[in-house]
C-alpha cells in the first residue's frame, strides 16, 4: 500500500481541518526580498499592480531597484530585456492574462529569443511572475483568469515554466528562478490554497517529487491541484493505490521521474488549472505517447472561458476538485485494464 | 582601469564620407547576393551608422563585450544590412562574409540576432520594440550610475506602434539622459508613404509632448549627424530624439525616394547599375566634389 513519502516533508497535520490556507502569491512576495537579499543584481518592475503581486514588499524593502512601469506590459517586457542586458536579474510582475499574455511577442523576441544561442552568463535573465493565474482568480471573471499562459509560455524555446503548488513552494521557485540562467516563468493564484508543504520538502527546477508513493495510477498535478490530488489518493485508498507527484516544473519536463513512475502504474492522471490542451496535461501527453504509451486522463479546463463566482465555487463547477480526480483515476484505470 | 582602447574616432568628413560610400556599396553586393531584404532604408541611414561607429560610439571591434562600451540598439531590424556592413567596415567581422547574408548557417541572420553575432546587442525585426530595450538598458546603467551612452535606430513607421509611445512616457518620465534615439524619417513603409498609411506628423511636437528634447537635421549629412548626437550628450535634464530625415535608397536613383524599394533587394543587373552609379559617387567624394 502506497503512503505519504516522508522524504517530502509535507506537514504532519495534512488532513486537518485547521491546516492553515495562504495566498501562494506571498510566497512570490517573500522571494523577491530573498532574491534581492541574496543578489544585489535582482530588480522587480511592475506594471501598477505591485499590491496584488505582491511586488510591492520588494519595493519597500528595496526602492532604488523597483521600477514602475504604468500599465504598459509590453513595454515592461522589452525594457526587462534591456536591464538584463546590461546585467541585471529582472522580475517583471502582473496579472498572467496581460503578462505572458498581452506581451507574448514581446517576450518571445526580446526575451526568449534574444536569449537564444547566448553564451553562459549572457543569458536574458528575465523571470515573469505570472498572477492571478486560473479561475480561482473568482469574481473578476473570464478576462482576468488565465488559462492558456502555460502553454503559451511553454511553447517558446529556452523557456523554463514554474508553477508551484503553495506559498512556500511558490517563494522556493522565485528564489531558484533567480538563480536559474535565462528566461522563468512563475505562475500562481490569487485565492488562499492550503499550505501544505514545508521549508524542508525538496524543490529542484526541472524535478518532480513524489508526494505520495502508490502502484496502480500515477496523478502528477501542478498549482493548486497537488493537494486535490493527494485528498483524491486518500479518498481511494481502500479502492485504488494511488501515486502523486508534483510537477511544478513544466519545462523541462522531468520525463526521467515520469517514465520511471508510470512504468510501473500503467495509467496516468493529470491535474492542472489550465487548460486540458498545451498546459501540464499536454506535456504529459505528449512525452508518454512518445515514450511509453498508456491510457492519459486529464483533469482541467476544457476549451471554455472561465467566468465569475467564488474561488471554491468555481473550481467545483469547472472539474477541478479532489472529487473530480477520483472520477478521472477510476476512468484511468478502467482503460489500463480494458487494455490489458 | 582598463587595457581595452576605445576605437579611434575618424573626424575628416571626407574619410567618413568614403566610408559611408564603400557601405552602400557592400550593402548592394549583400543584397544581390541574398536575393532578397530590405535596400532603400539601409541605403538611406548610411550616413547615420558611418557617423555612430567611426565617430559617435565609444566601441571596440576585437572586444565586442566590452564593458565600458556604448550600447547601440537597431529597433527597426530590417535595415541590418547597414549594420552588418558598417561593423564589417568596422572590422567586427571579415567583409567577405556579407555575401552570406541571410543564408543558412550564416551569422547575418535576415533580422539581427543577439546569440548569432558578436556585436549585435539585440534581436530585434519586430517593430515597436527597440525603443523599450534601449531604455531597459539605459535605465540599468543610470542606477548602476555608468556613464556608457544608449544608442537607439527606429525607423518612422514603428511610430505607429503603441509600444514606442510606452517607451517614450517611460523614458521621459526617469529623464533618461543617457539615451539618444535617432529616427530614420525616410517617409516610407512597405506599403507605401507613412503619412498615407498612417501620420506621423507632428512628430517633432508628439515626442515634445513626451518630455524628449528633439533635434532635426539631414540625415543624410555627416556633419549635421555628429553635431546632433554631441549636442544630445549635453542634455541634461530629458532624453533625446534625432529625427534624421533621409531620402531612402540614397545614392542609387532608381530607388530613391521610392516606397517598392523597401523591401527588395535589387536584381544582378540592377545592381550592375547601382554600384556604377555608387562609383561615380565615389570619384566625386574623392576629389571634394560631392
Amino acid at each position: 500500500m502506497g503512503a505519504i513519502n516522508p522524504q517530502a516533508y509535507l506537514v504532519s497535520n495534512l488532513w486537518s481541518q485547521d491546516l492553515p490556507r495562504v495566498k501562494t502569491r506571498d510566497g512570490y512576495g517573500k522571494g523577491l526580498v530573498q532574491a534581492g537579499e541574496k543578489d544585489p543584481k535582482v530588480v522587480v518592475l511592475c506594471a501598477d499592480l505591485s499590491e496584488s503581486t505582491r511586488s510591492e514588499w520588494f519595493q519597500k524593502k528595496f526602492p532604488e531597484r523597483f521600477v514602475e512601469v504604468g500599465v504598459a506590459e509590453q513595454n515592461m517586457a522589452s525594457l526587462a530585456a534591456g536591464m538584463a542586458m546590461a546585467g541585471k536579474i529582472v522580475f517583471i510582475s502582473s496579472y498572467a492574462v496581460f503578462s505572458p499574455g498581452r506581451n507574448n511577442e514581446q517576450i518571445r523576441t526580446t526575451i526568449s529569443y534574444n536569449s537564444w544561442g547566448s553564451k553562459p552568463g549572457r543569458e536574458i535573465n528575465v523571470k515573469i511572475g505570472g498572477a492571478h493565474a486560473g479561475i480561482s482568480v473568482g469574481p473578476d471573471g473570464a478576462t482576468h483568469q488565465a488559462l492558456e499562459d502555460v502553454a503559451l509560455m511553454r511553447m517558446q524555446p529556452g523557456m523554463t515554466v514554474l508553477v508551484p503548488c503553495d506559498e512556500q513552494e511558490c517563494e522556493k521557485a522565485t528564489l531558484a528562478a533567480a538563480a536559474y540562467p535565462g528566461p522563468v516563468y512563475i505562475r500562481f493564484g490569487r485565492a488562499e490554497y492550503p499550505a501544505f508543504t514545508t521549508v524542508k520538502t525538496p524543490f529542484k527546477v526541472g524535478k518532480m517529487e513524489e508526494f505520495r508513493s502508490g502502484k496502480d495510477c500515477t496523478i502528477i498535478a501542478n498549482g493548486p491541484l497537488v493537494y486535490e490530488a493527494l485528498q483524491a489518493a486518500e479518498k481511494l485508498k481502500k479502492e485504488i493505490d494511488c501515486q502523486v507527484l508534483n510537477g511544478h516544473t513544466v519545462k523541462p519536463l522531468d520525463g526521467k521521474t515520469l517514465l520511471g513512475a508510470v512504468q510501473k502504474t500503467r495509467c496516468v492522471v493529470t491535474a492542472e488549472e489550465h487548460q486540458v490542451q498545451g498546459g501540464l496535461g499536454g506535456a504529459v501527453a505528449e512525452f508518454m505517447s512518445e515514450h511509453y504509451p498508456v491510457p492519459i486522463v486529464k483533469v482541467g479546463v476544457r476549451d471554455r472561458f472561465g467566468e465569475s463566482g467564488e474561488p471554491q465555487e468555481l473550481m467545483k463547477a469547472f472539474g477541478l476538485t479532489a472529487d473530480d480526480i477520483v472520477k478521472a483515476v477510476r476512468k484511468a484505470v478502467l482503460m489500463k485494464r480494458k487494455k490489458a | 582601469m582598463s587595457s581595452i582602447k576605445p576605437f579611434p574616432k575618424i573626424t575628416d568628413l571626407k574619410r567618413l564620407k568614403l566610408l559611408a560610400n564603400y557601405i552602400r556599396q557592400d550593402i548592394i553586393n549583400s543584397l544581390v547576393a541574398a536575393g532578397s531584404g530590405h535596400s532603400a532604408g539601409p541605403l538611406g541611414m548610411a550616413d547615420v551608422f558611418t557617423a555612430l561607429y567611426f565617430n559617435i560610439l565609444k566601441h571596440n571591434p576585437r572586444y565586442p563585450e566590452w564593458g565600458e562600451r556604448d550600447v547601440l540598439i537597431i529597433s527597426n531590424g530590417h535595415i541590418c544590412p547597414v549594420q552588418y556592413a558598417t561593423m564589417a567596415q568596422a572590422g567586427y567581422f571579415p567583409r567577405t562574409e556579407l555575401k552570406t547574408l541571410r543564408k543558412l548557417g550564416t551569422r547575418l541572420q535576415g533580422h539581427p540576432h543577439r546569440g548569432a553575432l558578436p556585436g549585435v546587442e539585440t534581436t530585434s525585426g519586430p517593430l515597436g520594440s527597440g525603443l523599450s530595450q534601449a531604455v531597459g538598458v539605459a535605465t540599468a546603467f543610470a542606477m548602476d550610475k555608468k556613464p556608457n551612452r544608449v544608442y537607439c535606430v527606429m525607423s518612422d513607421g514603428e511610430q505607429e506602434a503603441g509600444q514606442t509611445w510606452e517607451a517614450t512616457l517611460f523614458a521621459g518620465k526617469n529623464k533618461l539622459r543617457n539615451i539618444t534615439a535617432i529616427i530614420d524619417r525616410n517617409n516610407i513603409q512597405i506599403s507605401g508613404h507613412t503619412e498615407e498609411i498612417m501620420p506621423l506628423e507632428p512628430l517633432a511636437e508628439k515626442y515634445r509632448a513626451f518630455n524628449w528634447q528633439v533635434l532635426e537635421i539631414d540625415g543624410n549629412n555627416i556633419q549635421h549627424i555628429l553635431d546632433a548626437c554631441n549636442e544630445a550628450k549635453t542634455i541634461y535634464e530629458k532624453p533625446t530624439v534625432i529625427i534624421a530625415h533621409n531620402i531612402p535608397g540614397k545614392g542609387v536613383s532608381f530607388m530613391e525616394n521610392d516606397y517598392l524599394w523597401h523591401g527588395k533587394p535589387p536584381t544582378k543587373e540592377q545592381a550592375v547599375i547601382a554600384l556604377a552609379e555608387l562609383k561615380v559617387w565615389e570619384e566625386k567624394i574623392k576629389k571634394g566634389a560631392d
